[in-house]
């Protein structure tokens, strides 16, 4: 029998807190499958954010540093200038990126430091409880927002991928989704890509991935990627929206 | 005869994930509990042979729980 799909070296073998179907597990896998194939076990220097992702240096066999909430990217900076031979990368979610870190992302992507950014999208808080994010479409109930996102008195969601795109140090910013196989395999192109320009020493790369709380969000792990596929497709289009070619 | 589809069944959580994206449908959940109180997926041994070794089910799992094969 010929292997065709075996667990990647870089993930450690524990079973992770999520909930069951918790789409991080399977961005967890992408980032690791991306560890292995590109060969940078060994130099990967992991940033982990707030939120459930916090204990992500439980499970990436690589080294890993825990960063306050929403500064990954600023820890990530001094570890890449301190250590420049190190690949760096942060994790984080919509509620640690988007919300309190909104600064850090902003101005990693404006000095163009050297790093890549893993963020996912659930457009919830999901550690402390289902509470309205940023990212929170209009409409969703949350358990801050319990009529649903009014824009009157909560605004709009935020598009960190578009946003990003006008920052003239990114170099990278693209936004995949995690709801089918095919768009998986799109997923992990484009994270592959983000290592790669870091490889390489392109520059900034972000890749968002969409992604689900079947928990507060109250549904199945199939149902919640279904409400993905119809709900958060519409708002947050998926696509490259910079890939620094021609610069 | 040799199995295509291999569940590390302690580490899943009955998400059913791979339940749902199986094209042959051949994936269940155990009648038992595993060891952190789930009922994990397998794919019985008479219905090993029925499996294409296309993979969907391993990357739809969110937790790495299963290792695909195909004959030579």
């Amino acid at each position: 029998m010929i292997p065709v799909y075996t667990r990647p070296k870089s993930l450690t073998n524990v079973v992770t807190h999520y909930c069951p179907g918790c789409p991080h597990g399977i961005a967890h896998r992408l980032v690791a499958e991306t560890i292995d194939e590109l060969g940078i076990q060994g130099k990967t220097v992991g940033v982990a954010s707030v939120g459930c992702s916090v204990f992500a240096y439980n499970y990436f066999d690589v080294d890993f540093q825990q960063a306050a909430h929403g500064r990954a990217p600023a820890v990530a900076t001094g570890i890449k200038r301190v250590t420049p031979d190190s690949i760096v990368f942060t994790y984080q979610g919509d509620g640690d990126l988007a919300s309190i870190g909104m600064a850090e992302i902003v101005h990693a992507a404006v000095r163009g430091e050297n790093i890549t950014v893993v963020f996912i999208n659930n457009a919830i808080y999901g550690m402390t409880g289902g509470q309205m994010a940023p990212t929170t479409l209009v409409g969703q109930k949350t358990t801050t927002s319990p009529f649903g996102r009014d824009p009157k008195t909560q605004g709009y969601p935020v598009k960190v991928s578009e946003l990003l795109a006008t920052v003239k140090g990114a170099h990278y910013v693209a936004r995949f989704s995690l709801h089918n196989p095919a768009n998986i395999q799109r997923a992990k192109q484009g994270i592959k890509k983000a290592f790669q320009n870091q490889i390489e020493g392109k520059g900034f790369s972000l890749v968002e991935l969409l992604s689900t709380c079947s928990t507060n969000w109250g549904m199945t792990p199939q149902n919640a990627l279904k409400w993905l596929e119809e709900n958060m497709l519409p708002e947050y289009p998926l696509g490259e929206f910079k890939t620094g070619e021609g610069e | 005869m040799e199995k295509r589809v291999v569940f590390n069944e302690d580490h899943c959580k009955s998400c059913e994930l791979c339940v749902g994206i199986c094209p042959k449908k051949i994936i269940k959940l155990r009648t038992e509990l595993n060891r952190q109180g789930y009922h994990p997926a397998f794919v019985s041994d008479e219905d090993q042979d029925k499996c294409i070794s296309c993979a969907l089910c391993a990357r739809m799992c969110p937790d790495a729980v299963i290792e695909v094969r195909r004959p030579q």
